[in-house]
């Protein structure tokens, strides 16, 4: 679906999505979601620190494990990750980080999981791929880098040259 | 795995908001049928963490002393929608027995002087927090080994994990065969601290001792108590664990419970992180 090259122009444009509306980021903190969106996250943070010189960009890790809604109801045992947010987010405007969005329930489990840390004055959403057709909450994204329409038991499958080898997206 | 859930639920209770919500549709009962003042609030402090609901109760005021049988009481319980009972019981056996004999979750919190399995998966986590890892480490289990149910357990878990455990104490408190279990005896405590790498001292439990075991309490803390003096005295700096509740002036000094290589109180905090990975976990299993 997406190619590496692909990819890598869709990230530079979130990127600078991002500054047209953080401008400097010294309020603003970014969170990648356990397991997947930690890649983004890391790699958006690099993407401003490197290609546009804004330094110092909070990055932490939320895993919502523990606030899953379906903890008990699949056959898998849910396996935690490991959370680090070495800071408050009291009143800082939070940005998650994820993969794709499908349901909206992990995004649903992150709302709750970062009060945990605190009240943020705003929360806003970025995603690589948006699955539009899926929602079962009411959630959108902020910053999407592409919008697929996929069926049910189709799949979409990001690969992050850091863990699989290749910057890629494939519909299975 | 047990221990890698603990390390995800002891930062979410250093959190500035230390609860998750995964439990909020389990009810767990405690039941001790023996005095308990840690354990049982560190369980019931895991429970509420993870949002599951909690009743406790103490068989003092309960209608076992009206002769209810075992089995009675706990489906009685049951029968009110609880999904799990944690138990403690003057019994040896008596989770394993209750585990077999009724359809629920339960989580042995020391059954008499036989075992005592979340102490010990939080003894060894606390090792493994300041050492690394378990494996390779020596630890020597200190003092009333014949009644404690921390020993036992202590031992199995140790072994598991590829530690060499000995014990060490009055000839009266070691129990016979206790070789048998892989473990080695050492009755002279200056030296099986040299050896070691932790040590884990236990409670004499006076309230288990029908006889007289050893002389006097003073001549226990001479033989077998540690003090800052030979804690200072040993070629390198060992750990000093203690299950509580701490006999202060028995088996260790005050300013040993409260040096810097005491983990008494790491072992406290990682105490409810425990229960909490051993709840979820279980949990996990219930069926909806």
């Amino acid at each position: 679906m997406l190619t590496s090259k692909e990819v890598n122009i869709i990230l530079h444009r979130l990127a600078c999505q991002l500054i047209e509306k953080h401008f400097d980021f010294s309020n603003t903190v970014l969170i990648g979601l356990q397991p997947r969106g930690i890649y983004l996250a890391n790699r958006i943070k690099n993407l401003l620190e490197q290609e546009y010189a804004i330094k110092n960009v909070p990055l932490g890790f939320l895993d919502i494990t523990f606030f899953r809604d379906d903890f008990r109801r699949g056959e898998k045992q849910l396996e935690a990750n490991k959370t680090q947010i070495d800071f408050l987010v009291e009143d800082k405007k939070v940005i998650f980080i994820d993969d794709v969005l499908y349901t909206g329930r992990s995004i649903n489990a992150a709302l709750t999981a970062i009060q945990s840390f605190g009240r943020p004055s705003e929360v806003e959403l970025m995603v690589l791929i948006d699955r539009r057709f899926s929602r079962h909450l009411p959630i959108q994204p902020d910053y999407r880098g592409r919008q697929v329409d996929a069926i049910e038991d189709e799949k979409v499958k990001v690969c992050w040259k850091e863990n699989e080898g290749e910057d890629a997206v494939y519909l299975i | 795995m047990i221990f890698e859930t603990a390390d995800h639920f002891k930062e979410v209770i250093n959190r500035p908001i230390k609860k998750v919500p995964s439990l909020r549709d389990i009810t767990i009962a405690n039941i001790f049928f023996e005095n308990s003042t840690r354990t049982k609030l560190s369980f019931e402090l895991a429970q509420k963490r993870l949002s599951a609901d909690v009743i406790s109760f103490s068989a003092a005021q309960s209608s076992v002393k009206k002769g209810e049988t075992l089995i009675d009481t706990v489906n009685n319980i049951l029968a009110m929608k609880v999904d799990m009972v944690v138990m403690r019981h003057a019994n040896p056996g008596a989770a394993y027995f209750l585990s077999q004999n009724v359809k629920a979750s339960i989580v042995n919190a020391g059954d008499g002087a036989h075992e005592h399995p979340t102490q010990a998966l939080l003894d060894s986590f606390s090792i493994r927090e300041r050492l690394g890892e378990v494996g390779g480490k020596k630890v020597v289990i200190v003092g009333d080994i014949l009644h404690s149910r921390v020993a036992l357990s202590n031992i199995y878990a140790l072994q598991m994990q590829g530690a060499q455990v000995k014990v060490c104490g009055p000839k009266t408190l070691i129990p016979k065969h206790i070789e048998s279990l892989g473990v080695t005896v050492e009755p002279n405590l200056r030296k099986a601290l040299e050896w070691c790498d932790v040590a884990n001292m236990l409670r004499v439990q006076n309230e288990r001792m029908d006889v007289n075991y050893f002389p006097s309490t003073r001549e226990y803390a001479q033989q077998y108590g540690v003090d800052k003096a030979l804690l200072d005295s040993l070629s390198k700096e060992i750990i000093i664990m203690h299950p509580g509740p701490i006999n202060r002036g028995v088996e260790i000094t005050s300013d040993v419970a409260d040096s810097k290589q005491s983990v008494i109180l790491d072992q406290v905090e990682n105490g409810v992180a425990i229960r909490m990975a051993v709840i979820y976990l279980l949990a996990s299993k219930i069926q909806q």
